[in-house]
């Protein structure tokens, strides 16, 4: 096969571009489109049979007309080029730049479709990430290779805690810091230069790579972009041996691209309009990161998910939750309180955080620490929920010592300061601090050996 | 399998469907596609067109390159070296792939899934002469698999006649003889240590007989309450983080089966190596070896291919008859059957067959019960009684237990352990919910406990979960007008089920001592807490406060009792029970008046 042209378009509409008789072409094979006015757009081939091909247009069909418009089979996969000079540089979703520099010269090229890694060949993720952030080191523990994503709504501050988390993020005990892959997908202008002026305020714009694609951008150029990104972070990982945090936002916009070119396809939908391969598509995105037998770098991703109307069983964020290894929720609630980060524990999880904590790995009390501290405050629900409906004064002397502790937590283990760094042996302290104010009898799910050793009350 | 293999060429690629021209090919053969050979399976003919779901991904692949059909449907390699493996969706082995093409699955691999090279020491049936019949089923010999599998080399389900010859106890590697049958038209057929079998038709058997004994899982939720039975069928339905996995891998963990296979199903890869990292190093609580050793694994993560999402649970429960056809007791553990239904509807939807519900096929709602119902208790052909209990996790979107799958899913099983997300929020684990889980198996299994542990068992099981009851019944009562309202008998019903859930229900996967829990140490918990229930209620009765009880010291002993003492200290859980027993006794004394006090001794 070699490079075709051909100008057989039969049908343009919502980022599809259907060609006639072009024999031989590869599925999934990128083609270049010039239209009438010469200017030039990418595509991918979705379907292909030597009577019709199907392609995706990544700029979009806008503005094409059929007779003019030129499509060249490139004869090669959409990929990327690959070298240490990616860091620092700003990308769109085909990794075009977007910086005004020129494009990136090197040998390496990769299909941005990464193939899948042989489960056989991976390793479990175990080693403790310190995010310096309460809610996440005690209770939800992010580790390295773990996939964690950020529940949010909009207005809500998950772009300053993705911030925060990038700032602060290290081992215990090593300063390794991280690479980051940063991949914005249908963002406001405001919010991409958010992340760049923090980037370079802390000094680590070097150390980062940018794939944006703003709100403004076509659309369709969202379904490669995490792809494109995901593929210069395996880069930086296996070939650089490089810790790559990859933060990605928002997915949800990149899910909604998924669906507009899926119901032009006339692909049938499950729920809500999004295709049924809505999650197999996710899971390949989600699914590169991880830690891979004698590899040094690794690859933790934390995705940000915006939940439309705040509601967790969206498709989106539904369907994310069964892939990614647990979620941090924010809290509308929380926020309107004024407390920062607004993490809500309970929907709250991390899946990795077993093996990552305890004696070896933070401190031996960890584990029932969590527990407790999530006994703890989901009774403290029940009873704020209780007293709002019969009033705070009705409540026992046990019930009331539960509706101080929610308080306490909510305030000083929940809230933090925006650029307050606290180490796990401060967030356990502060732990037991706040679950001291219950007698040890109460405190079931810690070991007596634990109580003896931190518990503050008099009893 | 000798037929030619013929070759035609690819008109269509659509993902993974792929439609081929290839007159003569059958529904349900497998086909070898483009120049990279990657494998696929007919789904349905159309004239002179194939149409096929391809297990690979189909980039690069062009129009106009070769098909080529090879003449045999899916089919999987049953024989010794099954076990401690991971295999792929189509029983590729993984471990074999990783060492051939590294850390990512390459495509149009050709690699069997039993190791030739391997040698066997073959034991062959002392019962066998030449010149006897035989038929399927029939145990060939044996050969010791892992140290404690001893696998038994049966005659293949398709062959029956005269055995002519039998090797001889020795050292054979998979593709040497090892017998010889002759059959009703004389013709004599080749035995080996492994034959295949195609992985949509079930393996036949005798006849089906009823369960008997339950599974002991080691989860006291399940084996107490919601108990499954050997050869049983169950799903575990829940929302995202409520636990599903780890329900399943703690029946593959500590339930008493003699195999298991675990088959994750469009899953996490990590979850995988979770299972291969920590089996080989933690105890089988019945035979005192590595897990490993009676496990295998079926891998088609959520990334793998979705096409061969489908085939995956066809390939574990395959090899799971395959092991009960043996004599074993086999479970088998899937993860998720959302996945495979999606995969369902995936392929369904490329060949716009018509959906009926939220895109599924009509034919969703047969597929799964023909899945489910290759589960059961059999009389084998050759070794005696074996079992499949299959267990299948479904993941309904947002939660709700009333989209297809799992409402098509629990009008098939017997057992349904419903997971809930309030529990789970609240970190009550396991959050199988009291309520709205069931078990059709309570009769059979109260048999083997009354029988086995204690005459009292299906007794403490209803108190406890009437007492359940009575505990929702009264924070209904109380959400609405306080707790106020309640008398203290009443309030001690509230302590009586809070004690029921922290120190019966709920079991920490993490925690080493409770992980596992014997059928007597479950027993014991359970009559602890309605001991400690029923005698605080007749002190209650007396004036005794409810506060004076619950700040006793041991209540909290009881609620960590599960964790102070392991399967083998039940004695000193007994022992907490006499020790309850003179408190209140004393407290009683205390309290009742002396004439109260003779009537109710
Ligand atoms: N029995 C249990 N003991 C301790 N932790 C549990 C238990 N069940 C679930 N968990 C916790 O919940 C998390 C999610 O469970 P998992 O089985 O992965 O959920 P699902 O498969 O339903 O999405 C686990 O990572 C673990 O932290
Ligand atoms: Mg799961």
């Amino acid at each position: 096969m070699s490079i075709k042209e051909y100008r057989t378009a039969a049908e343009a509409r919502g980022g599809l571009l259907v060609m006639k008789r072009t024999p031989g072409v590869a599925f999934g094979d990128r083609v270049l489109i010039r239209d009438h006015a010469g200017t030039r757009r990418n595509g991918q081939v979705i379907r292909a049979a030597d009577e019709e091909t199907l392609i995706l247009v990544f700029e979009g069909t806008d503005d094409l007309d059929l007779e003019s418009t030129w499509v060249r089979f490139l004869d090669e996969p959409v990929e990327i080029a690959l070298s240490p000079e990616l860091l620092g540089r700003v990308f769109n979703g085909l990794g075009e730049p977007k910086d005004d520099r020129p494009p990136i010269l090197s040998n390496i090229r990769r299909p941005v479709t990464g193939a899948a890694i042989n489960p056989a060949a991976r390793t479990y993720p175990r080693e403790f990430i310190q995010t310096g952030i309460s809610t996440i080191d005690g209770l939800n523990s992010l580790v390295r290779g773990q996939k964690l994503p950020i529940f949010s709504g909009s207005g809500l501050p998950h772009n300053r805690l993705a911030a925060q988390i990038v700032r602060q993020a290290r081992l215990k005990d090593e300063d390794t810091s991280f690479s980051v892959v940063f991949a914005a997908m249908g963002v406001s202008y405001a919010d991409a230069k958010f992340f760049r002026d923090e980037f370079a305020s802390s000094g680590v714009l070097r150390n980062v790579v940018m794939f944006i694609n703003l709100a403004d951008d076509p659309p369709v150029e969202r379904l490669t972009l995490p792809r494109t990104a995901l593929t210069a972070a395996e880069y930086l990982a296996y070939d650089l041996d490089r810790h790559v945090l990859v933060v990605m936002t928002d997915m949800t916009y990149y899910a909604e691209a998924l669906r507009e070119v899926a119901t032009a396809k006339g692909d049938v939908p499950a729920r809500k309009g999004y295709p049924g391969y809505l999650y197999s598509d996710l899971a390949e995105i989600y699914e590169r990161c991880g830690r891979i037998h004698q590899r040094h770098g690794s690859i933790t991703m934390m995705p940000v998910v915006s939940m439309p109307s705040d509601d967790i069983t969206h498709p989106i964020p539904d369907l994310t939750g069964y892939i990614t290894e647990g979620q941090i929720v924010l809290s509308r609630e929380l926020h309107n309180q004024g407390i920062y980060p607004p993490v809500h524990i309970s929907p709250s999880l991390s899946r990795l955080m077993k093996d990552g904590i305890g004696k070896d790995d933070t401190r031996e009390d960890h584990p029932r620490v969590a527990a407790q501290l999530y006994a703890l405050y989901a009774r403290a629900l029940e009873t704020r929920n209780l007293a709002s409906i019969i009033g705070a004064d009705e409540l026992s002397e046990r019930d009331k010592r539960f509706l101080r502790f929610a308080d306490a937590f909510d305030q000083r283990f929940v809230g933090q300061g925006e650029a307050e760094d606290r180490s796990i042996e401060a967030t356990l302290n502060l732990a037991w601090e706040l679950m001291s104010s219950f007698p040890r009898d109460m405190l079931t799910r810690l070991s007596e050996t634990d109580l003896a050793k931190y518990h503050q009350g008099s009893d | 399998m000798s037929e030619p293999t013929r070759t035609g060429y690819i008109r269509e690629i659509n993902g993974p469907i792929v439609t081929i021209v290839l007159p003569g090919v059958r529904n349900g053969e497998q086909v070898r596609i483009g120049e990279l050979g990657l494998f696929g399976e007919v789904i349905s003919l159309r004239g002179q067109e194939a149409i096929v779901q391809t297990y690979e991904s189909t980039d690069g692949v062009r129009p106009g390159e070769p098909a080529t059909g090879l003449g045999w449907p899916l089919s999987v390699e049953l024989g010794p070296g099954l076990l401690g493996g991971i295999f792929d969706g189509v029983q590729r082995p993984l471990e074999k792939i990783a060492l051939q093409c590294g850390d990512y699955i390459n495509r149009g691999l050709n690699i069997a899934a039993l190791d030739r090279a391997r040698i066997w020491e073959f034991e062959p049936n002392p019962q066998l002469e030449p010149g006897q019949k035989i038929g399927p089923g029939t145990v060939l010999g044996t050969v010791q698999e892992t140290q404690t599998i001893l696998h038994r080399i049966l005659v293949p389900p398709t062959l029956s006649g005269e055995l002519e010859e039998i090797a001889p106890a020795g050292d054979y590697d998979l593709e040497k003889t090892i017998g010889r049958l002759r059959d009703a038209q004389g013709h004599s057929h080749r035995l080996k240590l492994f034959h295949r079998w195609p992985v949509r038709k079930p393996r036949p058997y005798l006849r089906r007989d009823d369960g008997i004994a339950p599974l002991i899982t080691g989860q006291r939720v399940i084996d107490s309450f919601f108990p499954q039975l050997k050869g049983g069928k169950g799903a575990v339905p829940g929302p995202f983080g409520a636990g599903k996995t780890v329900v399943q891998q703690q029946v593959a963990r500590w339930s008493n089966a003699d195999i298991v296979i675990y088959v994750g199903c469009g899953e996490r890869g990590n979850e995988l190596v979770d299972v291969l990292e920590t089996f080989p190093q933690l105890d089988d609580p019945y035979s005192g070896r590595k897990l490993m050793e009676r496990t295998l694994l079926v891998a088609n993560t959520s990334n793998m291919p979705v096409v061969a999402r489908e085939a995956s649970v066809y390939v574990g429960i395959t090899m799971a008859e395959y092991y009960r056809d043996m004599g074993y007791d086999v479970v088998m553990l899937a993860d998720s059957t959302s996945r495979w239904a999606e995969a369902l509807r995936e392929v369904s939807g490329r060949l716009g067959q018509m959906p009926v519900e939220e895109g599924y096929p009509a034919y969703l709602a047969s597929r799964l019960a023909a899945v489910y119902e290759r589960a059961g208790r059999v009389e084998t052909h050759g070794a005696g009684s074996g079992s499949v209990t299959l267990i299948g996790a479904v993941s309904p979107p947002g939660g709700d237990f009333s989209e297809p799958v799992t409402s098509h899913t629990k009008d098939i099983i017997e057992t349904f352990w419903a997971l809930s997300k309030e529990l789970a929020d609240a970190r009550h684990y396991p959050s199988i919910d009291w309520v709205t889980s069931f078990s059709g198996h309570v009769h059979t299994a109260a048999e083997w406990w009354h029988k086995e542990i204690s005459r009292d068992w299906e007794r403490r099981r209803t108190e406890a979960l009437a007492l359940l009851a009575r505990d929702a019944e009264l924070s209904r009562i109380v959400n609405l007008v306080g707790p106020e309202a309640l008398s203290s008998a009443q309030r001690w019903e509230l302590e009586g089920a809070a004690l029921i859930k922290e120190g019966v229900l709920q079991q920490s996967a993490l925690d080493e001592v409770d992980t596992f829990c014997s059928p007597r140490k479950q027993f014991a918990l359970l009559d602890l807490v309605i001991f400690i229930f029923k005698r605080g209620a007749t002190l209650i009765e007396l004036g005794v406060p409810v506060q004076e009880l619950q700040q006793l010291p041991l209540m909290a002993r009881a609620r960590r009792c599960k964790s102070m003492f392991n399967s083998e200290q039940v004695d000193q859980i007994e022992a907490l029970r006499e020790e309850v027993g003179r408190v209140f006794e004393k407290m009683r004394l205390e309290y009742a008046k002396p004439d109260e006090a003779a009537t109710n001794a």
